[in-house]
């Protein structure tokens, strides 16, 4: 009878353990939007990307429906080649537009995707031609203050 | 003439302790060598590692939960107290996550499961050995290797990383009665700034790793300074001191190596 309830509080012990690190994976770490096929990819070519980082969200309407997968640079063009996971469940017209900006003032960047018209939809590997570049707050905050010199 | 002779002692004090500790560190690699088929077999009877579990595991469970919801607890306050001066407390849920997964799950649950239960078994095993206990087993041809210590290192080094995710996990919890509770914090932003920042592979399994090799050595010291104990009452009391100094001390150091390799990406 010792021994029975021993076991008990150690089984419940264990299980309470593996929860834990389930919880960890999936509530904390939310690795559902990690697992592979189902997603597909599509790349994005950006003048500059501001401080946007990989794993960052892509959004359509403020909804996420994947993440920035991995960020390089074209060594012909010097552009920066973003790659998207996208779930699978989510199609875009292949003329979709794609945007970096910025949660809040200072908050973190992300992709904002805006659907277009055409009637053929991205694939996987396809490429999103229209895009607009992060807004760098250095870059706007010069240009207005030479603009005002001009003025004067 | 004196001062010269009393240089001449301190250094060979000192060289006596290098001489001292690496005997030791020999000594220990030795018993965990001889340890290793005691620790296959010993799986046959895994009843006697379950004893163990519920003596060092469960034993050990509220002192985690306890401490684990305090920790989450003060991280929210303190980090909120921070944050909200650059308008960032959406990022409180981040911030708390990653620093009990990374670091502060696994090393608190070291260092806690070193006093707690790490003394134990160093003073278990070495009254055992006092008592003449061990001895005795030996002479009915039973291996206290396989009998006493075995299932004792199975139990510590199984029980760390349960105990090591509960204690995150509470952490975290904690963070979020106190943040979205008394903080008023918005619920959905605290988990979702959490789940887009913190990596499984690299963050949860991170510190799962770290915990895994931190059961090891406590439950390795732990054994070695019982087995080791001069049979004494002052014996005992100094291999119990020396099992929470030394795990105390290697889990630190052992934690910044991996930190250093896991940051490197390595």
């Amino acid at each position: 009878m010792q021994m029975k309830s021993m076991e008990f509080t150690v089984g419940l012990f264990v299980v309470a353990g593996l929860l834990a690190l389930a919880m960890l994976a999936l509530k904390v770490g939310n690795i559902h939007m990690l697992g592979a096929g189902q997603t597909y990819t599509v790349t994005a070519d950006f003048n500059n990307i501001g401080s946007l980082k990989s794993k960052a969200p892509v959004t359509v309407a403020g909804v996420r429906v994947g993440q920035v997968a991995a960020i390089t640079v074209n060594p012909v063009t010097y552009r920066a080649v973003v790659t998207l996971d996208i779930l699978k469940k989510y199609r875009f017209p292949r003329d979709s537009s794609a945007s970096i900006v910025t949660a809040g003032l200072l908050g973190e960047q992300y992709v904002s995707l805006s659907p277009g018209g055409s009637r053929h939809n991205l694939k996987n590997g396809g490429k999103i031609r229209i895009t607009q570049s992060a807004i760098v707050l250095e870059q706007i905050i010069s240009q207005l203050l030479y603009s005002k010199a001009g003025h004067s | 003439m004196s001062a010269m002779t009393r240089v001449t002692a301190g250094i060979q004090r000192l060289g006596r302790r290098a001489i001292d500790g690496t005997n030791r560190l020999g000594r220990a690699t030795l018993f965990l060598v001889r340890l290793v088929p005691g620790l296959g077999a010993i799986l046959l009877r895994a009843r006697l590692i379950v004893q163990q579990l519920y003596m060092t595991g469960v034993l050990t469970l509220v002192i985690i939960l306890v401490s684990g919801a305090f920790v989450g607890m003060i991280l929210a306050l303190e980090g909120y107290n921070t944050l909200v001066k650059y308008d960032a407390q959406s990022s409180l849920g981040l911030l708390v996550a990653l620093s009990l997964t990374r670091e502060l799950g696994p090393v608190l649950t070291a260092l806690l499961f070193a006093g707690r239960a790490g003394s134990a078994l160093t003073a278990e095993i070495g009254l055992m050995k006092a008592t003449e206990q061990l001895a005795g087993m030996e002479m009915m041809a039973v291996d206290p290797l396989v009998r006493v210590v075995a299932p004792r290192f199975w139990a510590g080094w199984i029980a760390v990383p349960l105990l090591a995710m509960i204690f995150t996990a509470v952490g975290i919890l904690g963070a979020y009665v106190v943040a979205v509770g008394a903080l008023g914090l918005d619920g959905g932003v605290f988990w979702s700034q959490m789940q887009s920042g913190v990596s499984v592979t690299n963050d949860v399994i991170g510190g799962l790793i770290k915990s895994v090799v931190f059961g090891f050595v406590i439950s390795w010291i732990a054994v070695f300074e019982g087995y080791d104990a001069k049979p004494t009452s002052e014996g005992v009391s100094r291999a119990t001191t020396r099992t929470v100094v030394s795990s105390s001390l290697a889990i630190l150091g052992l934690d910044f190596i991996m930190t250093a390799f896991m940051l490197r990406g390595l």
